[in-house]
Parts: structure tokens; C-alpha cells; sequence
């Protein structure tokens, strides 16, 4: 993938850089706002990785109104030191897709960053999840695997779907938690695992192949064993 | 000096003095008006009617007609006040009082004042001149000096009207720039003290709720939030300093630990992993104090929105639920059908979500947990978080809010204390606050009641 970085500060910038690389990435790093707003209109790019305090005028927030005003839709996440909730609010209602509060782990940048840029398309809502013998139903709104029909709370449901719709990805614990339950704050305990531990009870639990996977340090991942 | 002449004390005593000194100058054109100009217009008067009634008797009956008339009117004129000379074509004295014809008069100016020699006296007059014909000159006048006399004295009284009206406005200015001025001096003294750094001081409020008042009672609610904020600052930085210096302090001297000794690449690695460990949790904690003072501040009523409690309270129940039924522990849910409230969603989960937390960290296998909601009034919600285990004894409840606080019984149990804390601003912020009582007095377990009540404005 094709990635933008503009982030002022070196020592961040030259980390996130070098850790998408060796995930395979192809990086290009603008080091302030005027630059990064240059590169992005005119080369293009799987998804612009930005700082929300940039100098040199143009900020991250202006970055993304000024490209989405001349209907540039890259996906964009935002980097920032400001954690309050109405900062988030004016950096996605600015036109960003994600929100990531510095400091932060590589691993849940990583994970948002391809799960941004590998966004499913709307064109086609699928009906149907599947991923080796698992199948969710998403009008009747049923989970069965190897033809056998798995009893599943709603909320589980939701787990999955998520799960299901980022297979092969690796999703974070804090991405769930934003994303199933619509909670920004930090829930104390590992909450998050026992929902997953529970998820895996019903699906995995008795058949041969895992398809929930732990990725250490990092979150979850579904997918079928290779 | 341009202090003093900027003063809005000043600008207002100027007004004053300025409406003030008009008025009187009204009221002073208005009194000349109507005394010593309807003077002059009387005599003007009385000169014109004289001199038609001469035309008239010049028309009928000519030259000799007109001094007969003169000559009668002199005669009765009782106060001495009439004046007339008729001059023939050359310029002979045909009849009248006057010795001479003034020189004041021409016909060229009809009215005119003048002083004339009457019977050897001179006199001031109001002067007529009339051509009658012929080259025949009349002038018709009046002795206005008694008149003249009245005036000089109306005009000296308005003088010092003047006068003294312009001495009442100075001193009327005077007094009003120093009421004004004694009126703000409070606020601005008090403005002064919080200048220099007194955050204490507040306006004085008098009894009078004029505008003054209002202004004070408005500064001082303004100082209160000041100092509110300040607080929040305050208790953050000083969080900060006492608690985060702690496990900064313990991350720092593992890893110094790890790069002294002759460590194996796997310990080595291990020390790396725990400093990342321990700073993730550093961050944590700056978070949660953020959070704390983000709704200490109230900054975050600006996201209120009107919500439904019940499926708040029942989805956040269902999410720590998860962690109860893996304990071992029951969530009991006594809810209402409905519960409105304006609020921050996310902040009310989380609340209810740390007393969740916390009820099932200390409640025993097999214990039980219930959270309930109910408003007993109108204007309140009661939202309870109540657990079995082992409660909080009365000297540990009155500072359980406290920042980084932790009663010596849950210091082994994972946790930044800055739970409650969060509980407490947030209840705070929805104009409401946090009770903690025995969920069951007496018991050898007595349990935690723990109540959020909200007030709903």
C-alpha cells in the first residue's frame, strides 16, 4: 500500500516509517502541512496517515477539509496528542475516518491503518460473512458452522460481524471496544477479552481448526488456518 | 490630567452637565421670548396701528388733516411715551414733538431704534418712517426707555441664572462622577486583588439588585468557574507530581537495572517489554486524570445530549456482565422502562462502568452485584451500584473520591484509584453527586452501595 505520513516530529515520524516499510508498505513522509497537502493532492495514495497539529500553516484539519472540498475521498487517520473527546469529534467531522491519541502502540496504528485502507467497499452489502466452515447470516441474522447452528447474543453477533468483516486483519482490543460497543474510554479491566473468550466458547470450541486468533501484543484476528 | 478626562466617571458628568446646561439655556430663550420680545412686539404693534390711522387720515383729507390728528394724539397721550414728526416737502416741521428729525431714521429702513431730542431731552425710541406722498415724511415712534430699563434687568436675572445654573451642573457633574465612580470602585478594586494573582476576592454585592449588582453578581460567578478550573488544574498538576512520579520512578530503575548488570539478551528483553508495560500505564493514569479534569471543568456539557438511560445502563451491564459470569459472580438489573436524562453518554457509561468495576473486583465467587435505577422524585435519578462484598468503612468513604486514593484493603487488587474520582466529576458535571453507604448495615459482609444521583435541571 501506498501511504502518506506527515507528521512534524522526526523521531515519530522516522518509527511509524520504518515500522509500516517493514510491514510492507511504501511510505512518503511530508514533514509539515503545506508539503503533506502538496503530496496528497497530487499523487495518490491508499490512505494519508496525519498529525492533527502540523506547522507551516496548514494543519491536519485543514489538510483534509481542503482535500475533501476537491472531492478526494483517500482515507485518512489522524495522529494526535489532543485526547479530548470533542477533539476527536472536530477531527472526524473535518472529514478524517479514524482517531489515534498519541502515544501509541505500533501495533494498534498498524491495525487501523490497513483496516482503513482495505475498508470494504459499499457498493455490494454482503448478505452473507464466510470464512472455512463458518458462515454468518446477516439477515436472519444467524451464525452456523460445518452446517451446524450456533446459539449467539446479539452483542456477540456484532463481535463477529466485526470480526468477520476485517478477516485476515488483525483488529486491536481498543478498535472493539470503539467499534462494537461505541465506548472511547478505558473500561479498567481486560473486559474485551472475556467477550472474546466467550465468542471463541461458541465457535471455535469442539472443532479441529481455530479461526479466532490472539496476535500477541497486538489484538485479534479471524481467519482460517493456512 | 487625560487619566481623569477618560474616565467614564467624566464622560458621564460631562453628559450631565451638558443636558443639564441646555435645559437651562431652553428654558432661559423661552422666558426672553416670552417677556421681553412680546414687549418689543406690543410697542411694535401700537407704532403700526398709529401710523395707519395717520395714512388714513392722509388719504381722506391731506396734509393738514394729518397734523390735527398728531396734534390730538399728543394731547391725550397720558404717559409721554408717543413721539411724531410730519416734515412737508421741505422738510419744514409741520407737526409733531421731536425738534429734529433723528438721523437713525431713513426711509430706506422703515423700523429702526435711534436715540431723539424730545422737547430739549434725549430719549431712546422705537422709530417708523413713513413716505406719505409728495414728498411728505412721517415718523411715528415710541419712548421704549422704561421698556429698555425692563430688559436690562430681565437680561442681568438671566445672567445669573446662568451662573448659577452652570455651578449646579459643575457640582451635580461633580457628585455623579464620584457616585459612579464609588459604585465601580469595589469591582475594580476587587478586579485588582484578582489581577495580582488573589483569586479569593470577590465583588461585593449590596442589596439595591440595579445593574452595578448585576454586573457583580455576573463577575463573581465568572470567578467562581475560574477558580473551579483553576482547581481542576490544580489537582491534576498536583496528581501529576505526587502519583505519576511513582511508577515513572520504578519503569526508570528497571530498565537502568536491566542495562547495568550482565544481563542475559532474553532478561534484557523481558526489561524492555515490562518498561513498555509501565509506561502504557503511565499513560493510562494521564489519561483517567485528563478524563477527571475534562469533566471537572465542565467542558464537556457542550456535548450534552437528551438520552435514555435504561439501555445505557443495560448495555453497560452486559458488557462488564461478561466479566461477572467468568468470577463466578451474578448481575442482577432492576431498571425502569424509561429514564430521560441530557447527558454525555460516554462519560455516564463510563461512571457506571468504574462502579461496575469495582463492585465486581471486591465481591467474592459466587457474590452478587445489582445495579438499579429509579427517580423518587421528579428532578432526580438514583442510579445504584450495590455488591456483597466486603464494603468500605466510614473513615475510607468520606475519601474514596479522592484522587489516587485506595483503601489499604484493596491495595492488592490491580487498579490506578482514580476510579471513584471519575465517578464523582462526572456525577458532578450532571449536576448530581456520589453517595457511598453499607449496601447491608450490620452484616459481617456489608457490601457497597454506591448511588450516582442526578439532578435533572
Amino acid at each position: 500500500m501506498r501511504i502518506l505520513l506527515v507528521e512534524d516530529d522526526a523521531e515519530v515520524a522516522r518509527f511509524v516509517r520504518k515500522g509500516l516499510a517493514e510491514a510492507g508498505h511504501n511510505v512518503e513522509h511530508a514533514a509539515n502541512g503545506r508539503d503533506g497537502l502538496f503530496l496528497a493532492a497530487s499523487e495518490p495514495f491508499d490512505i494519508l496517515v496525519l498529525d492533527r497539529m502540523l506547522p507551516g500553516g496548514v494543519d491536519g484539519v485543514r489538510l483534509v477539509e481542503t482535500l475533501r472540498a476537491q472531492g478526494n475521498r483517500t482515507p485518512v487517520l489522524f495522529l494526535s496528542a489532543l485526547s479530548a473527546v470533542d477533539e476527536r469529534v472536530k477531527g472526524l467531522k473535518a472529514g478524517g475516518d479514524d482517531y489515534l491519541v498519541k502515544p501509541f502502540a505500533f501495533a494498534e496504528l498498524l491495525a487501523r491503518v490497513e483496516v482503513l485502507a482495505r475498508r470494504p467497499t459499499q457498493e455490494a452489502p454482503a448478505t452473507r460473512l464466510r470464512i472455512a466452515d463458518l458462515e454468518m447470516d446477516l439477515l436472519a441474522r444467524s451464525v452456523t458452522r460445518a452446517g451446524k447452528r450456533i446459539e449467539i447474543q446479539p452483542r456477540e453477533f456484532r463481535l463477529l460481524e466485526h470480526l468477520l468483516r476485517h478477516a485476515g486483519q488483525v483488529v486491536t482490543r481498543t478498535m472493539l471496544l470503539e467499534k462494537v460497543w461505541d465506548y472511547h474510554f478505558d473500561p479498567q479491566t481486560n473486559v474485551i477479552d472475556v467477550h472474546v473468550s466467550r465468542l471463541r466458547q461458541k465457535i471455535d470450541k469442539g472443532f479441529d481448526k481455530p479461526l479466532i486468533h490472539t496476535v500477541r501484543n497486538a489484538g485479534y484476528m479471524i481467519r482460517a488456518e493456512a | 490630567m487625560l487619566r481623569f478626562l477618560r474616565s467614564a466617571g467624566f464622560r458621564f458628568a460631562l453628559l450631565f452637565a451638558g443636558i443639564f446646561i441646555g435645559a437651562a439655556a431652553l428654558f432661559a430663550l423661552v422666558l426672553w421670548y416670552a417677556t421681553a420680545g412680546s414687549l418689543d412686539r406690543q410697542t411694535d404693534a401700537s407704532v403700526r396701528t398709529d401710523a395707519l390711522g395717520l395714512i388714513e387720515r392722509w388719504r381722506e383729507a391731506g396734509p393738514g388733516a394729518v397734523a390735527e390728528a398728531i396734534a390730538d394724539r399728543l394731547a391725550s397721550d397720558v404717559e409721554g411715551t408717543a413721539i411724531y414728526l410730519l416734515l412737508d416737502s421741505n422738510g419744514v416741521r409741520l407737526a409733531g414733538n421731536l425738534d429734529r428729525w433723528p438721523a437713525e431714521a431713513s426711509p430706506d429702513a422703515p423700523w429702526s431704534f435711534g436715540t431723539v431730542q424730545r422737547e430739549g431731552n434725549l430719549i431712546d425710541a422705537r422709530l417708523h418712517v413713513l413716505e406719505l406722498g409728495e414728498r411728505y415724511r412721517l415718523l411715528v415712534g415710541r419712548d421704549v426707555g422704561e421698556k429698555q430699563a425692563l430688559r436690562t434687568l430681565l437680561a442681568e436675572g438671566i445672567a445669573w441664572a446662568a451662573v448659577a445654573a452652570s455651578f449646579v451642573a459643575l457640582v451635580g457633574a461633580a457628585v455623579l462622577r464620584r457616585a459612579v465612580e464609588q459604585r465601580l470602585r469595589p469591582a475594580a478594586l476587587t478586579a485588582q486583588a484578582i489581577a495580582a494573582g488573589d483569586l479569593s476576592r470577590r465583588v461585593p454585592v449590596s442589596h439595591r439588585a440595579d445593574e452595578f449588582d448585576r454586573l457583580g453578581e455576573s463577575m463573581n460567578d465568572m470567578l467562581d468557574r475560574i477558580d473551579r478550573l483553576m482547581a481542576g488544574v490544580r489537582g491534576v498538576s498536583d496528581s501529576i507530581a505526587h502519583d505519576l512520579r511513582t511508577p515513572i520512578a520504578r519503569a526508570r530503575a528497571k530498565l537502568e537495572e536491566a542495562l547495568d548488570g550482565q544481563a542475559a539478551p532474553e532478561a534484557l528483553r523481558a526489561a524492555m517489554e515490562q518498561g513498555i508495560a509501565d509506561l502504557d500505564h503511565i499513560t493510562r493514569v494521564f489519561g483517567a486524570l485528563l478524563r477527571i479534569a475534562e469533566a471537572e471543568a465542565g467542558a464537556r456539557r457542550a456535548a450534552f445530549a437528551p438520552l435514555d438511560l435504561v439501555p445505557l445502563l443495560a448495555e453497560v451491564a452486559e458488557f462488564y456482565g461478561a466479566v461477572a459470569e467468568s468470577g463466578g459472580q451474578a448481575i442482577a438489573i432492576e431498571l425502569p422502562a424509561r429514564l430521560d436524562v441530557v447527558g454525555d453518554r460516554d462519560l455516564l457509561a463510563q461512571a457506571v462502568g468504574n462502579l461496575l468495576d469495582n463492585a465486581l473486583k471486591f465481591t467474592p465467587p459466587g457474590g452478587r452485584v445489582r445495579i438499579a435505577a429509579r427517580a423518587p422524585a421528579r428532578d432526580r435519578i438514583d442510579l445504584v451500584v450495590e455488591d456483597t462484598g466486603p464494603g468500605l468503612p466510614a473513615a475510607d468513604r468520606a475519601r474514596a473520591g479522592e484522587r489516587f486514593f485506595r483503601a489499604d484493603a484493596s491495595r492488592g487488587t490491580p487498579g490506578s484509584g482514580l476510579g471513584l474520582s471519575l465517578v464523582r466529576a462526572v456525577a458532578h458535571l450532571h449536576g448530581g453527586d456520589l453517595l457511598l453507604e453499607d449496601a447491608a448495615p450490620g452484616a459481617a459482609q456489608p457490601g457497597l452501595r454506591a448511588t450516582i444521583r442526578l439532578g435533572i435541571a
